[in-house]
């Protein structure tokens, strides 16, 4: 009976998992889909439009989530710091503007001129983008490096170790997992997991 | 009773550690008074016992945070939850994700607000990327998310839920 009960258990939350965990997504490794998707300037933006990149920093990132606006000036830091170097970041806005307003492109503008972003911050129309990279929050970071075969998942999850502190951070995964490509060198920590607002559908 | 003994038997080790904070006590159990209300302040490993138990209890463990939408929608769900299943042994812990700086000037006003009857703690270890995977490793880290368990079975939940679909959840967990 006990064995039962547990089979039945395990059946029951294996089911349950199943369910959970988003069945689209990239792995790492797996090759990231283009867009084309308006930008907070009007203009419409596509990863094929970076002929010099290397590869992307894309940020699934929103106006209205706090450990999303936690990392604003991050994300900032990182464009400054990686976009030169070929590695731009192209940050995604994937909530739905109607169930949260505060994520309107209007809202988008006047965020990104608020804060001086320097990186295109597009809208998700349609919120077509993200399921198929798997974003479940925001924030959320997918880097790809340019291949012959597409732009490729090498680095999946958060910006750093500290979502409430950008002083106390003890590990930056993003700008290790770039260096490392930059480098030529095996990322170390290939995914890691960002506490995050769940994405408004 | 259980969970409240061994929160009282938390809090006493945390005291006698105060005198000695190179002794790496895991339990950073703070206590704050003012605007009326305690409020208990975990970082994972103090609030890592209150995620199981042996006892005859469920435990029904949700993370949210005041800012968070969804999660303020299905916050009187949890509370009834707590209050009607109250007799047959069910618990639920409200573990809040809001950051430091808003206990005071948001978390706090919103208990009291609201009257929340469920016990609230606050978690506040900004590596997420440790603890995400030792509350569920199913759990991307959105929330809200939520966490049932009894001393046989766990269960873990990344979304939002209406009445009916909590009230089901916790009904498995006890026949």
């Amino acid at each position: 009976m006990f064995t039962l009960k547990t089979i039945i258990a395990s059946f029951t939350f294996f089911i349950g998992s199943v369910l959970l965990v988003p069945s689209g997504g990239y792995k790492v490794g797996d090759v990231a889909t283009d867009f084309s998707l308006e930008n907070i300037d009007g203009k419409r933006v596509s990863l094929a439009d970076y002929k010099e990149a290397k590869g992307f920093i894309v940020i699934f990132t929103c106006n209205t989530c706090p450990f999303a606006v936690a990392y604003e000036d991050r994300i900032e830091a990182l464009n400054k710091r990686y976009a030169s170097k070929g590695y731009p970041v192209i940050a995604i806005m994937p909530n739905n503007p109607d169930v949260q307003p505060g994520d309107s492109m209007d809202a988008m503008k006047a965020r990104a001129k608020a804060k001086g972003f320097t990186f295109p911050y597009l809208m998700d129309e349609g919120q077509k983008i993200y399921p198929q990279y798997g974003a479940t929050k925001t924030p959320h970071v997918y880097l790809l490096q340019k291949t012959a075969k597409g732009n490729v998942v090498r680095y999946i999850g958060a910006i750093d170790d500290n979502y409430q502190d950008a002083s106390a951070v003890k590990t930056k995964y993003v700008e290790n997992a770039v260096d490392a490509l930059l480098a030529g060198k095996e990322i170390q920590e290939k995914e890691t997991r960002a506490i995050g607002c769940t994405i408004k559908v | 009773m259980r969970l409240n003994l061994l929160f009282l038997l938390l809090l006493f080790a945390s005291c006698k550690d105060t005198g000695d904070k190179s002794a790496s006590s895991s339990y950073d159990v703070e206590k704050k008074v003012s605007s009326g209300i305690e409020l208990n302040i975990y970082d994972y490993q103090g609030l890592e016992p209150l995620l199981s138990t042996d006892s005859k209890m469920v435990y029904v463990v949700n993370f949210w945070a005041t800012w968070c939408a969804p999660c303020v929608k299905e916050l009187p769900f949890f509370e009834k939850i707590n209050t009607e299943y109250a007799h047959r042994n069910v618990e639920v812990l409200l573990v809040s994700l809001d950051f430091p700086n808003k206990y005071d000037s948001q978390l706090k006003p919103f208990i009291l607000d609201k009257g929340l009857k469920s016990r609230v703690v606050a978690l506040n270890d900004p590596d997420a990327n440790t603890w995400i995977p030792k509350v569920s490793e199913t759990w991307s880290g959105a929330i809200p998310a939520t966490l049932i368990f009894n001393k046989d079975k766990r269960m873990f939940y990344e979304k939002a839920f209406t009445f009916e679909e909590l009230q089901a959840e916790v009904e498995q967990f006890l026949n």
